[in-house]
């Protein structure tokens, strides 16, 4: 087996800190990604851990209110666009997206780089933001608070957060041609994975929402540093006009967050059922549907705000609309184990926790979604556990899927399948515990970004930030294990799944071009069983 | 109480329309979640791989098994839909006899006003079994009005009225807080709804402290703004006046120069007072000039409070016979 480690491929084809800041191999920078967002992602669980120790007990005894003000803002915002929005895209979409489909490499490769780029600059603006005193207008901005009232670091924050945006549309954009223009003799749509399905119909919100983001940034940084009436009714503007905005781009941004894990779940689920998806068409396209109607149900952030009753009519209904493309989504997962071969390997373990994680995270949303309840629960805690199951229970589980199920194929090498399987337990298990109470607090009326609260929320709190510390290790263990395994892993294999799929047919890590010789595919996904050539 | 309750106090008419709404959904919740965790690991630990290279068997999508999944839940959740909606609009329709109570939040407070006079801050006093409609703004940012145990909230947005209605059924003190996140001191911008029987709220009304009981009621005090901001020089209830009368005009119709026209309602006086001209009355000049800065939002729901009264019947009859 060592022999294999002459192979030259995409890792060791070149050294040096050039070869990878320059490069346009979209493997490698998928890489960058996965480096710089793991960083993110521990900033952002430092601030989750000091709003959970606050929050220990009812009074403010750990941090002032402005300090905690800070901590929810930073938490949120460097959580949603440094680590969920580019997470699974920007990692394993650069990676898989040509090799699932037969291509050597995406449409753009340079505007790939340049992606990267442009999001590193974004990331360094709002940690300058961060490191100069912080931002306290909670990740959604509302103005005139953002505009006119707060004294912190609200320019640098903005600025960051409209470059970093264009990353995200020029990822979405590559991603588009290449789907449409690379694939390999033989992959037609029907045949494509459904991870590719997926990352398609993201690419679609990245490149539809993500400019009216910037605008609105932009917009908000007129008023901010002109003066110019748009937001502050003191001015002459609207402050609802904001809301609107800002919620236009912002939910579709939970479809770009948590989609791509559905995705992910798919390639999971049958692999370790050795069996083909229940029901491909409507799997595939329900990815579509959920594109498309998650750009119209933002009102139903905004049930309380002065909208018209008729208004609020027209998006609570599409919002129950939405919810159906979810559903089909887990019936079909479910449908595909029946009559499967089923191993619960840690890949497997993150992707059943995941079905159930977002079956919950969207049932709570159909409590969202109905206008009279929504009123009571609207700015509660019970908004807080939600968004949690859908954007951590569901986007981050699929992510930790996705990083032990194709951590071979990125380096060749085997973790500790027990160290992960105590991983999966511990993240499902923490995770509830910390976010479960969450919504028996929200029901009782603890309204959400409280530096203190009365003292009958104190023990749901507490179970919270036990769970949370679960949960933390349960974070932690992964990147002890993976790291090990970069060294002292075991050599993977090409297949050490026997996974149906072309990234499975080259070996791992792959050559720089991802196939000595271009793919033919002759069959539908997931035909299972493979060939034993395939299953090397 | 129980030690660990699930339920915030219910003490509104609304409470137990949403509380009933939430068990159904928390039930059909555990159902559906109990029932696919259930079936996920039953498909799994049925069909484990009992070989190694054993692979399912084929299994043909049925259409209609993916239709029945879809559209069984789309009819369950329409009648949710229907249901929620039903609360929703009711809550958004304060009854004709509610009792009227201004509110105006600043960072970090509430400050409430009683037609009839008495002030408070960050404290409101009710009567139960008595329909109240507020009428709020605020100051400066967005705040919003949180009552859990009657299951109400609005947003309290600068630049416009909001309003919210609710009837408490149980004498008590409940929390009030603010839930939009407002700044600095958001989580202390909070206080108390204090429910009193009839006879009690009205004692404590018209009397407690003296310095309540001279306070004048909001109509006296819009009518002296009235006076000393020199609105009366102008709109006059008389032919040839600069400005259009304002006797009789509330919940009536007015055109504007431009040609449209609308009802007369808190938010267009409101609107008048600081931007008199954005919709001038068909007929006069645009001579008004803006108060903005000059009054506050307090200033602003007395005026319009007075302005209101002029359109009341006994108003409109002495303005007639004069």
């Amino acid at each position: 087996m060592e022999a294999a480690d002459t192979r030259e491929h995409y890792l060791n084809a070149d050294y040096g800190v050039k070869s990878w800041l320059l490069t346009t191999d979209h493997k490698r920078i998928g890489l960058l990604y996965l480096i710089s967002i793991t960083l993110m992602f521990l900033l952002g669980s430092m601030f989750a851990v000091l709003i959970r120790l606050e929050l220990l007990t009812p009074g403010g005894d750990l941090v002032q209110a402005d300090t905690y003000n800070r901590l929810f803002t930073m938490h949120g915002i460097v959580m949603i666009f440094f680590f969920l929005v580019p997470s699974i895209p920007a990692v394993f979409g650069n990676f898989l997206v040509p090799i699932m489909i037969g291509a050597r490499d995406l449409a753009f490769p340079r505007l790939n780089l340049l992606s990267w780029y442009v999001f590193m600059v974004g990331a360094a603006f709002t940690l300058w933001a961060v490191i100069t005193g912080g931002v306290d207008t909670g990740w959604t901005f509302y103005t005139p608070y953002s505009t006119t009232a707060s004294h912190s670091q609200v320019l640098w924050t903005a600025i960051g957060i409209f470059i970093t945006g264009f990353s995200s549309i020029l990822t979405g954009l590559n991603f588009i041609v290449t789907i449409h223009r690379m694939r390999a003799p033989g992959m037609t749509w029907m045949r494509l994975p459904l991870f590719i399905w997926a990352q398609y119909a993201t690419s679609l919100i990245m490149v539809l929402g993500t400019p009216v983001l910037a605008i609105t940034v932009f917009m908000l940084f007129l008023e901010r540093v002109l003066g110019l009436g748009i937001f502050d009714p003191a001015l002459g503007g609207d402050p609802i006009l904001f809301q609107h905005l800002f919620w236009f781009y912002s939910h579709p941004a939970v479809y770009i967050m948590v989609l791509p894990s559905m995705g992910v779940v798919s390639e999971v689920i049958t692999c370790f059922a050795r069996k083909q998806i229940y029901g491909y068409k409507f799997v595939a396209i329900s990815s579509l549907a959920i594109a498309l109607l998650g750009f119209l149900v933002w009102g139903h952030h905004m049930f309380t705000s002065t909208q018209s009753v008729y208004t609020a009519l027209v998006f609570s209904v599409l919002s129950f609309a939405v919810a159906i493309p979810s559903a089909v989504k887990v019936f079909n997962w479910t449908a595909t184990l029946y009559k499967g071969a089923v191993t619960f390997e840690a890949p497997m373990l993150f992707a059943m926790g995941f079905i159930g994680l977002f079956t919950i995270g969207g049932l709570t949303g159909l409590f969202l979604a109905s206008l009279g309840l929504d009123v009571h629960v609207h700015d509660t805690y019970f908004v807080v556990a939600h968004f949690h199951y859908i954007m951590v229970g569901g986007a981050l589980m699929g992510y930790l899927g996705a990083v032990h199920f194709w951590w071979p194929k990125l380096f060749g090498r085997m973790y500790s399948e027990w160290a992960a399987r105590v991983a999966a337990v511990l993240v499902f298990l923490g995770f509830n515990l910390t976010f479960f109470p969450q919504f028996v607090l929200g029901y009782l009326g603890m309204p959400r970004r409280y530096h203190v609260y009365p003292e009958e929320f104190q023990v749901l709190n507490v179970m919270s930030t036990l769970g949370a510390s679960i949960l933390g290790l349960g974070y932690m263990i992964p990147l002890v294990y993976l790291t090990w395994s970069l060294s002292r892993g075991p050599r993977a294999g090409a297949n050490p799944w026997h996974a149906a799929g072309l990234e499975w047919t080259t070996p791992s890590p792959p050559p720089t071009e991802n196939f000595e010789t271009v793919p033919v595919v002759t069959e539908e996904p997931y035909s299972y069983p493979i060939s034993e050539a395939e299953a090397v | 109480m129980s030690k660990f309750p699930l339920f915030p106090e219910a003490a509104s008419t609304m409470a137990g329309q949403v509380d009933l709404l939430y068990t159904f959904l928390v039930s059909l919740s555990l159902v559906l979640s109990v029932g696919i965790a259930a079936t996920l690991i039953m498909f799994a630990v049925r069909y484990r791989r009992r070989a190694d290279g054993q692979v399912g068997d084929k299994v043909k999508s049925s259409t209609a098994l993916e239709l029945t999944w879809s559209l069984i839940p789309l009819g369950v959740s329409m009648f949710i839909f229907a249901w929620a909606a039903q609360i929703y609009v009711a809550m958004a329709r304060p009854p004709d006899d509610a009792h009227e109570i201004f509110v105006v939040g600043k960072q970090w407070m509430w400050k409430l006003q009683h037609l009839e006079g008495r002030r408070e801050i960050n404290e409101l006093h009710v009567p139960v079994g008595q329909p109240i409609k507020l009428t709020m703004t605020s100051e400066d940012v967005i705040h919003s009005f949180y009552v859990p145990a009657f299951r109400v909230k609005a947003d309290v947005v600068p630049g416009r009225y909001n309003t919210l209605w609710f009837e408490a059924t149980e004498v008590g003190s409940y929390h009030l807080f603010c839930a939009e996140y407002c700044g600095t001191e958001h989580s202390q911008m909070i206080g108390s709804v204090h429910v009193m029987e009839q006879a009690d709220f009205q004692a404590w009304l018209s009397g407690g402290s003296s310095v309540a009981a001279m306070a004048a009621t909001v109509e006296e005090d819009g009518a002296a703004l009235f006076q000393s901001l020199g609105c009366a020089t102008c709109h006059k209830d008389a032919p040839g006046a600069f400005g259009p009368s304002l006797v009789g005009i509330y919940g009536e119709e007015v055109r504007f120069a431009d040609g449209t026209s609308q009802v007369v309602d808190d938010s267009y006086l409101r609107e008048s007072i600081l931007d008199p001209t954005t919709r001038l009355v068909a007929g006069y000049q645009p001579l008004m000039p803006t108060f903005r800065g000059q009054v506050d939002e307090e200033k602003l729901l007395r005026l319009v409070q007075y302005i209101k009264s002029l359109s009341e019947e006994g108003a409109v009859a002495d303005a007639a016979g004069h």
